[in-house]
């Protein structure tokens, strides 16, 4: 799976994969088979590449019926072979009854359906899903994905699915490549790549609202942990990472995964116990944002935003200047690099 | 009523509409699809007789037919006869004369081909030949109509070019506008108004088909 915001590359790689695009420089290739290389002068043509793609939009032939869609890209097959291998598609994706109309006439995921049968039935090399479904409800995507994995599963095809959707990615993904700007900042398990992003550029994207740079100042291998100095008079537990001691780390902590508590908490689980004071408070919707400085020791200059609900607020009876402790899980604290 | 005169001009619109969308495809193809710097030019020369007096188009064509040039001299040497006052002369001026009314809406119609089918079907592994019958061409077909009529409708009408490079031969280079400027000259009014509005008529039913198999086209097209 690709996965990033707009604009980060994602349809232009399926594109150069595709042939649509020329990369500049580079090499594609599905297993053994080289499709571009620039420095070797190979490209292939669009046409001879056998990479099935599935557009955005579907690109559909509106003036096709279903079962003229779908066998367009069967015109060298003899005429059998060629009735066998649409039946057969139709009823995998569940399109049968569908066969005689047009692409207007039916409904998104039916043409979704569609279009994923007129790519797959050409037996493609790879087959390159450009956020299929991105315009359907969920159990119309669940149901779409089911048929596509039970054929997949039978064919083997290389797919690879472009998404900026992180439920897809945990539904679907069996390795994730993270893409910015046009660059690959992550590689991995959907839950690697996602909860523990190891850069900045993708932590953002993933929503840590709470930045630190500091050093590593002790490894706890026993206990799977090291200690981070933050700032003066600051440390902070964290999962072990590759970083060495004297290392500069940066930690990454969802506001929404910091506690707060207004005595000093005991018979707690979590490492990470640091006293503030609020500062601010401001509620949107819901949510709570609470600004916090670290009291510890003033020169840190350290605040963190935490989030919590209005009921909490009123029950702790938070408010401006209040005295509290910050309460962080070793787990919620992420390695960015 | 001069219907000769009529006969000639409708075999000379039908033989011009026929070639000119074996030409205009192709040339209204590219012009779409090149990707070539100076294709501006190309587009320029197809487009000149829109605003190019008939008379100075004629007036080449003349030119060009005189055994003053290699072309109308090589003609010459291969029929025995130039091209001035005969109707292949006169099929000449008028493709010439009525091309880009065939080019443009076809062109036009290419361009609106929404692009990223044409790409579907080069990854559904489909040349460009088989893409442009199956995907360009099927979805290109109001401005086809269109095309068509209008490259028909204007050889029907045309006068200057005839005038110039034709002349007034009846059977040979006489069509309806010319027979109509004849007796106006000869001063046989009831019999050029006749004429004329017959010629009105054909012109306003062959424009009203046009836009009503437009419209029905469209009405029955899902997408736009």
């Amino acid at each position: 799976m690709l996965f990033g915001a707009s604009g980060a590359g994602k349809t232009t790689v399926l594109e150069c994969i595709s042939g649509l695009l020329v990369a500049d420089a580079g090499r594609v290739a599905v297993s053994e088979t080289v499709l571009f290389d620039g420095e070797m002068r190979v490209n292939v043509p669009v046409a001879q590449r056998r990479v099935a793609y599935v557009f955005q939009t579907l690109a559909l032939f509106p003036h096709m019926s279903v079962e003229g869609n779908i066998a367009y890209g069967l015109d060298r097959v003899p005429r059998e072979q060629r009735r066998k291998a649409v039946d057969s598609i139709v009823e995998a994706f569940r399109i049968r009854h569908l066969r005689q109309r047009r692409p207007g006439e039916i409904s998104g995921g039916e043409r979704q359906r569609t279009a994923l049968a007129r790519a797959l039935v050409t037996d493609p090399r790879v087959l390159l899903l450009d956020e299929p479904l991105s315009a359907l409800d969920v159990a119309t995507k669940n149901a779409i994905m089911a048929d596509l994995r039970a054929w997949n599963d039978a064919h083997r095809i290389p797919v690879l699915y472009v998404t900026h959707s992180r439920e897809e990615l945990f539904a679907l993904g069996e390795r994730v490549i993270a893409l910015e700007q046009g660059r690959i900042v992550a590689e991995g398990l959907p839950q690697a790549v996602l909860r523990a992003p190891r850069l900045e550029a993708l932590a953002q994207a993933a929503g840590f609202e709470n930045i630190f740079d500091g050093t590593v100042t002790a490894w706890h291998e026993e206990t799977g942990t090291m200690s981070c100095h933050i700032g003066p008079g600051a440390q902070l537990e964290a999962p072990l990472g590759h970083a060495p001691v004297g290392d500069c780390v940066r930690i990454g902590i969802r506001a929404g995964d910091i506690l707060l508590a207004i005595a000093p908490p005991q018979g707690l689980s979590a490492r990470n116990v640091l006293p503030g004071k609020i500062v601010s408070l401001e509620r949107r919707d819901v949510t709570v944002i609470a600004r916090v400085r670290y009291a510890g020791d003033v020169e840190a200059g350290l605040e963190m935003e935490v989030h919590v609900t209005p009921g909490a607020q009123q029950a702790l009876a938070l408010a401006k200047g209040r005295e509290v402790w910050l309460v962080i899980k070793t787990y919620s604290c992420h390695l960015l690099r | 009523m001069n219907w000769q005169a009529f006969a000639l001009t409708g075999q000379l619109a039908v033989i011009v509409a026929t070639v000119l969308v074996i030409l205009g495809l192709p040339i209204a193809y590219w012009i779409t699809y090149s990707r070539w710097r100076w294709k501006f030019l190309i587009e320029a020369v197809v487009s000149v007789p829109l605003v190019l007096p008939p008379t100075v188009l004629g007036y080449y064509l003349l030119v060009l037919f005189g055994n003053t040039v290699w072309f109308g001299r090589w003609y010459e040497s291969l029929t025995g006869h130039t091209l001035a006052f005969t109707f292949s002369g006169l099929v000449i001026g008028s493709i010439l004369y009525s091309l880009p009314f065939a080019v443009q809406p076809f062109a036009a119609s290419f361009a609106a081909v929404d692009r990223r089918l044409l790409a579907a079907s080069a990854t559904l592994g489909a040349s460009a030949w088989r893409t442009f019958w199956r995907v360009i061409l099927p979805l290109s077909v109001p401005g086809l109509v269109t095309g068509v009529a209008l490259s028909f409708a204007h050889t029907v009408g045309e006068f200057g070019v005839v005038l110039m490079i034709g002349g007034n031969i009846p059977g040979v280079t006489r069509t309806v506008s010319i027979d109509i400027y004849d007796r106006v000259q000869a001063a046989e009014f009831a019999q050029a108004g006749q004429t004329a509005l017959l010629l009105l008529v054909f012109s306003f039913v062959v424009l009203s088909l046009v836009y009503a198999l437009n419209r029905k086209v469209w009405a029955a097209w899902p997408f736009r």
